[in-house]
């Protein structure tokens, strides 16, 4: 196998080795299609650099550090993040870079080019890789274009692509990734066309925008869209686009242009130019036996074809829109910019609200039908918040990732989650009310009197301190805090002042944003004219990061409401009164209400076996998500009521941390959670407090139980249990 | 969901089966030594039986000291290995077998190395049995669980 294939030299059984694009560019080269310059870089090159530089070991072992079916998707991002890192950080060895350069420099000197992938297996109606893995416009020189080869090697990793790899049964031990190397056509149109509608299939689709392609192909840029009958040929719908912007090739790179407003008006194409790009479709059908989706662009009227694959077959089956939900993740900039807006100014505010506007109403006043009618109109609210909180503020913690992705690729620094230390310190919700106890906690040890009037219970009721007591657990009551009542909880919270207090003075780990090094290290990686965007991003990722934790804080104070109406209903009836305190169980609850016949009787589930008098597990393998090394005592919380059982020292264990239990994490010393990935508010609190953390353990908090002595090894992402004390 | 004590107990007899030879450490006086033996392992995983001639090191040793270990693992000597293999280690005491044809646990080492029937039948070769209090198992280059045999 050779490295760098020309068109003209690639034949029928070069097509594993050139993979799909390159192979169907060759084809097509050999119709007299009207193509831009391209070379391939055959699968022997990524082959070459993964087991040259000892890459390949090391990104599969990291990629089975944990079986990928026992992943979430939020630790697919964090596998493929530390994957791509290892990327960016590998030089490709002198050999290699050699012979490809002298080859880049023959075809194309200092011209741009594009740089895309050509995925081996994307040759059939079964596969298709479009969209998942990377391509790169306007890359100039042969340096910079060697740079583009590893990233596009590098998005064979990509956490979409081997979420695609699993569901269609490819192993990614056999993974390799071809590169098609195109010069840059400058189109002032581009598009796609669909041979078959995947929606309705008597029907083509041609779609186009202004400038590059890629604004559409990413999303950024609506395209107008006209649809074709198959039978008879004819346009039957042209749907406009609201044309505002373009993808132009700028001095590096792209960028994006506000349209003129005679560009605004018009469609980007003509029906002559529509009509003519079906027909190219249908020459491209036959030649390679199948309907397919072509990538185009109008250069001065003169067309040329990008690339052209088969339409994939959709299934359509439940996973599969799940995985549809999750590729929708992959937010641009603009996208995120949007999401913002929306839940600062409308979704935040709007959730406050309602939360403020339910805890007003007299529940006790109302008769027990009126409660029923309550409870559902309660969770009603609920479940709106829930869909728009998946719908707008799951999305942007996109924003996040994306900064990652820039920083890595831009610093290559050793730590993969080193950008994160840019992105703590942006004031959360929950460590400002963790200050607040904090503070409370340092007045005792202050103030021995007051000290003692703590302890005693004497405290007068209007002093101030029983008023911020008050107020904090007012905001601590959310589902997490159960069927403890306010009173109550105020009781427990002095308690845990106290422990507070004996633990002595924590403070979260705040850093000064302007002075940060890192700050300097991101702005100095990139080119000057990005710095401003390098800035922008920075500041989304921010707010993302300060989101994650808090707008959960907001949606616990709408799901404290419909508690409170479940609790209302469970001290009217008896039969309610044995359910449990749980939001989901609203339902029963409300009717024990309607039927007083009615009595609900909980389902058993089969205990699962994870620890045995004899076999005990002594090492976990999870991720390191918070850096540091701590043992102590593990403290499971499987309820509310542990909670207020933790003790200063020991290492809180769960399955699921909501930043509404996190009041106890600045008396922990280390954190530990069933979940997994960087996002997770378990990581998102231990990197303020700069606690170790290590998430993702399958079981955690049925294997681990209160009491045992456990060593957590936040650098490796190991769990270490202490077997004499099990 | 982890991997049940089923599919471990079955997970650990492919490896007994299968491996021919384990690592054998023994210490005297604070001075450890290694040593490669052929073993065999009863169903139960609490008998490892192994032979040596009285004359070695690690015979000496064991009659010093009667606490041992014995690592049996399934590498390949590839990179792989580092996410593939699976290691144990069995830790408790040896005695020495009274040699007798009826013996099962001699039985049972001479049906895996037959080959080794005539080395056993030295007067001068001792054939030990290391009765394993626990078995510490290592798969995934850093999953550790230990299995109590006396619990």
């Amino acid at each position: 196998m050779k490295l760098i294939y020309h068109l003209s030299q690639i034949t029928k059984s070069d097509r594993k080795h050139v993979g799909g694009k390159a192979f169907a560019l060759a084809q097509m080269a050999h119709e007299g299609l009207p193509i831009p310059k391209t070379i391939g870089i055959s699968t022997q090159a990524y082959n070459d650099f993964m087991d040259g530089t000892g890459l390949r070991t090391q990104v599969l072992m990291e990629y089975y550090r944990k079986s990928f079916d026992q992943m979430r998707w939020e630790e697919m991002w964090d596998c493929s993040l530390r994957i791509q890192n290892m990327f960016a950080r590998t030089p490709i060895p002198a050999t290699l870079a050699g012979a490809l350069k002298k080859e880049i420099v023959k075809s194309f000197d200092n011209k741009p080019v594009a740089v895309r992938s050509s995925a081996v297996g994307e040759d059939s109606a079964k596969t298709s890789f479009a969209g998942l893995h990377e391509s790169y416009l306007n890359v100039r020189g042969p340096k910079e274009v060697l740079e583009h080869i590893k990233h596009v090697w590098a998005s064979t990793w990509s956490d979409a692509a081997l979420l695609y790899r699993k569901e269609i049964g490819l192993d990614v031990e056999d993974s390799s990734m071809a590169v098609v190397i195109q010069e840059l056509v400058h189109g002032q149109e581009s598009g796609v066309i669909f041979g078959r509608s995947p929606v309705d299939r008597s029907k083509a689709v041609v779609e186009a925008v202004y400038g590059l392609n890629q604004g559409l192909v990413d999303g950024t840029v609506e395209p107008d869209r006209w649809m074709i009958d198959l039978d008879s040929e004819m346009i039957v719908s042209h749907t406009p686009a609201q044309r505002y912007k373009a993808i132009v090739p700028a001095s590096r790179g792209v960028k994006i242009i506000r349209l003129p407003a005679g560009k605004r008006e018009k469609p980007p194409l003509t029906k002559r130019k529509v009509n003519n790009l079906f027909k190219v479709e249908k020459r491209l059908a036959k030649l390679f036996g199948s309907d397919q989706d072509v990538e185009w662009t109008y250069d001065h009227s003169k067309l040329c074809l990008l690339q052209s694959r088969p339409i994939t077959a959709m299934t359509g089956t439940e996973d599969d829109e799940d995985r549809q939900w999750y590729l929708t993740l992959r937010r641009s900039f603009d996208n995120l910019v949007g999401l913002r807006t929306k839940i600062e100014n409308d979704i935040i505010p709007s959730m406050a609200a309602e939360a403020e506007s339910l805890k007003k109403k007299d529940l006790r006043r109302i008769s027990d039908e009126d409660l029923v009618t309550e409870i559902s109109n309660r969770v009603s609210i609920c479940e709106k918040w829930k869909k728009l909180y998946w719908e707008f503020c799951i999305p942007f913690a996109h924003g996040i990732r994306l900064f990652g992705m820039v920083y890595n690729k831009a610093v290559k620094p050793e730590n993969p989650y080193e950008f994160l230390e840019l992105l703590t310190g942006t004031a959360l919700k929950s460590v400002r009310r963790n200050q607040r106890l904090q503070q409370l906690a340092n007045k005792l040890n202050e103030d021995k009197h007051l000290a003692e009037l703590v302890r005693s219970r004497k405290l007068p009721k209007d002093s101030e301190f029983s008023n911020e007591v008050a107020a904090l657990a007012e905001e601590l009551q959310t589902p997490m805090s159960g069927a403890v009542g306010l009173s109550e909880l105020k009781d427990r919270m002095l308690d845990f002042i106290i422990e507070m207090a004996q633990a002595g003075r924590v403070k979260s780990q705040y850093k000064s944003r302007m002075s940060s090094k890192l700050e300097e290290k991101f702005l100095s990686s990139m080119p000057k004219r990005d710095h401003a965007f390098a800035l922008e991003l920075l500041e989304l990722a921010r707010a993302s990061y300060r989101f994650r934790d808090d707008d959960n804080i907001y949606l616990g104070h709408i799901e404290k409401r419909l508690l409170d109406v479940v609790q209302e209903a469970r001290e009217r009836s008896e039969a309610a009164s044995k359910i449990p305190l749980d939001i989901s169980l609203a339902g029963e609850v409300a009717r024990c209400l309607r039927n007083p016949n009615y009595h609900w009787e909980m389902r058993k589930s089969k205990a699962v076996e994870v620890q045995n008098r004899r076999v005990v597990s002594r090492q976990l393998i999870g991720q390191p998500a918070g850096a540091g090394l701590a043992t102590g005592r593990a403290r499971v919380i499987l309820k509310a009521e542990d909670l207020f059982k933790f003790r200063k020292g020991e290492i809180l264990i769960c399955d699921a941390v909501d930043p509404n239990m996190t009041f106890v994490v600045p008396i922990a010393s280390a954190i530990v959670e069933r979940r997994g990935g960087m996002l997770i508010h378990g990581a998102i609190i231990a990197r303020e407090y700069g606690l170790p953390c290590v998430t993702g353990i399958p079981e955690a908090d049925k294997i681990i139980r209160t009491g045992y002595q456990i060593t957590v090894d936040g650098y490796l992402g190991i769990v270490t249990i202490n077997t004499s004390s099990v | 969901m982890l991997e049940s004590r089923k599919d471990l107990r079955k997970k650990l007899k492919i490896l007994f089966d299968r491996q021919r030879i384990g690592v054998l450490s023994t210490q005297k006086r604070n001075r450890p030594y290694a040593s490669l033996v052929a073993f065999a392992a009863t169903d139960d995983f609490r008998n490892f039986i192994f032979a040596t001639p009285r004359t070695t090191r690690k015979y000496a040793n064991i009659i010093s000291s009667h606490r041992a270990a014995l690592l049996i693992d399934n590498r390949s000597n590839q990179m792989s290995d580092f996410r593939k293999a699976m290691a144990v280690t069995v830790v408790g005491a040896v005695r020495e077998l009274r040699k007798s044809k009826k013996n099962r646990l001699i039985q049972l080492y001479t049906d895996k190395h037959s080959h080794l029937k005539d080395f056993i039948l030295s007067p001068t070769c001792a054939i030990l049995c290391l009765t394993a209090e626990t078995l510490h198992i290592v798969d995934r280059f850093q999953h550790v669980i230990e299995y109590h045999l006396n619990k």
